[in-house]
């Protein structure tokens, strides 16, 4: 179970957001343009600091303001899929799906099986040599999903992984996501613009505006 | 009609004005080239001055360039990620050398490192004396050439999309880790076109280097001052070596030309 429970005083307005998302569950954040979706991603990651609060995944407390706790970014084991899936160009897909287990320091037998289990599950293993740099946009978001699965996260977050994405790589995205968060049944939260998307792979949906919650239900409720 | 007038005759005052620049630009070159024969330079190649200074030119300039990114590249990061007080100054202070009459460069470097200057003095009191030597033209070339590299590298680390450092971070990866992987080998392209830049810049000093270094065959005596001092004596050495030069600033030009072209990555 992931908990969020932290505030962040903000440029234009003060963040403070509680949320809790079980194990094999994926929570849609939706909110307009700078409402602070992406904020509480890079709290969790710990990007950004929160000035109060607690978050923890469940297996690790990664911040607690009272007991001064703050896990270093590189400790957290958060899977984290930026919004233009940031592969590393310069890398072949293999390279990228593995740059977190090398990082990790994963002894090499495990590293070709981790990495060679999750470009099969996202089927990228005909790309393995290719430079990332020279794939499509929907094949970027699956090395991007794969590389963060590998490192066999405690919670996955995605910022806006659909956008730039063609119809049916939006279906083909989704439906690997919500293959990997139930499969390795880890907490997810999702951030997009599109109710579509929301429902389509959310269990529970967070509407957020200026740092608040303003709706915060399952899915069946809403649509 | 009058419309279409307008147009060719503004395009022929483009077409003009670059016919000037390239002849203004090239003229001079066609110029020295002209009065190079092959006998010319199979004579004067091998001439021990022109040999000395060639060698000491591309030897303390591959070290001036090797010192700017050892020390530039991480100074250049820390600089682009930071912010401190006295920033902009230090900004300021990394282009100065760009603005600044290379002879004053040298006469400044002279003050400090002279054998009276304000750190010369402690140091010569320990038997060190760098004004003079070759150590002098290297300090003077990195005075110089130094921009070239930290400005470009300074630009590339702040363009850079900070989500690849980032996702590196979240996959584990220490800072060091994510500097020599990832920041590296994506500013790789534009470091390297910065580095050759700072090595022809390197090259060509000469202001800085006559007031700090002399003009010493063999210790001192680069390129540009060999032919700075071949002008005086023989003028067919001047010819040989400027041809030298000119061959090696082409050759660099071309270089960065095909490394930008080539090393663009897919971002």
């Amino acid at each position: 179970m992931f908990k969020f429970s932290a505030s962040k005083q903000l440029r234009d307005f003060s963040l403070d957001i509680s949320l809790q998302v079980a194990d094999g569950e994926i929570m849609v954040l939706m909110g307009g343009n700078g409402a602070g979706k992406t904020t509480i991603l890079r709290l969790t990651a710990g990007l950004l600091t929160p000035d109060t609060g607690m978050i923890e995944t469940g297996k690790k407390i990664l911040y607690h303001h009272q007991s001064k706790i703050n896990c270093p970014v590189q400790d957290r084991n958060i899977g984290y899929v930026f919004q233009n899936a940031a592969v590393f160009p310069h890398m072949s897909v293999y390279d990228n799906v593995a740059f977190g287990l090398r990082a990790r320091r994963v002894d090499s037998l495990e590293l070709a099986d981790r990495t060679d289990e999750w470009m099969d599950r996202l089927a990228i293993s005909d790309l393995a040599a290719v430079r990332a740099g020279h794939i499509s946009g929907g094949q970027k978001q699956r090395v991007a999903l794969a590389r963060a699965m590998a490192t066999k996260p405690d919670l996955l977050m995605l910022d806006e992984p659909f956008t730039a994405l063609d119809r049916n790589n939006q279906i083909a995205v989704r439906e690997w996501i919500c293959l990997c968060v139930r499969e390795q049944k880890i907490p997810c939260l999702l951030v997009t613009h599109n109710p579509a998307d929301a429902e389509a792979v959310g269990d529970s949906v967070c509407l957020i505006d200026r740092g608040r919650v303003i709706e915060d239900d399952n899915m069946r409720m809403l649509f | 009609m009058r419309q279409k007038i307008g147009i060719w005759f503004g395009k022929g005052v483009g077409a003009f004005l670059i016919l000037i620049v390239c002849l203004f630009l090239s003229l001079p070159l066609i110029a020295l080239l002209l009065r190079v024969t092959p006998e010319l330079l199979a004579t004067y190649i091998p001439n021990e001055t022109v040999q000395k200074a060639l060698w000491l030119s591309i030897t303390t300039s591959i070290i001036s360039m090797a010192i700017v990114i050892f020390i530039g590249t991480p100074a250049a990061y820390f600089h682009s990620r930071s912010y401190y007080p006295g920033k902009s100054f230090v900004d300021t202070l990394i282009d100065l050398p760009l603005v600044l009459p290379p002879a004053v460069a040298g006469l400044a470097l002279l003050l400090l490192f002279g054998r009276t200057g304000l750190l010369g003095k402690y140091l010569n009191v320990i038997g060190i004396d760098i004004a003079f030597t070759t150590v002098a033209v290297v300090l003077a070339q990195i005075f110089v050439a130094s921009p070239f590299y930290i400005r470009q590298a300074k630009a590339l680390f702040e363009q850079l999309d900070p989500a690849y450092e980032e996702t590196a971070k979240t996959l584990g990866s220490s800072s060091l880790r994510t500097f020599l992987f990832i920041i590296l080998p994506l500013c790789a392209t534009g470091l390297t076109s910065g580095a050759i830049m700072t090595f022809a810049r390197a090259l060509g000093e000469f202001g800085a280097t006559i007031m700090f270094a002399g003009n010493l065959p063999g210790i001192t005596q680069t390129m540009p001052l060999a032919i700075y001092a071949a002008m005086q004596g023989d003028f067919d050495v001047a010819i040989t070596i400027s041809v030298l030069l000119v061959a090696i600033s082409l050759a660099i030009m071309l270089t960065v030309k095909l490394l930008t072209d080539k090393w663009r990555y897919n971002v």
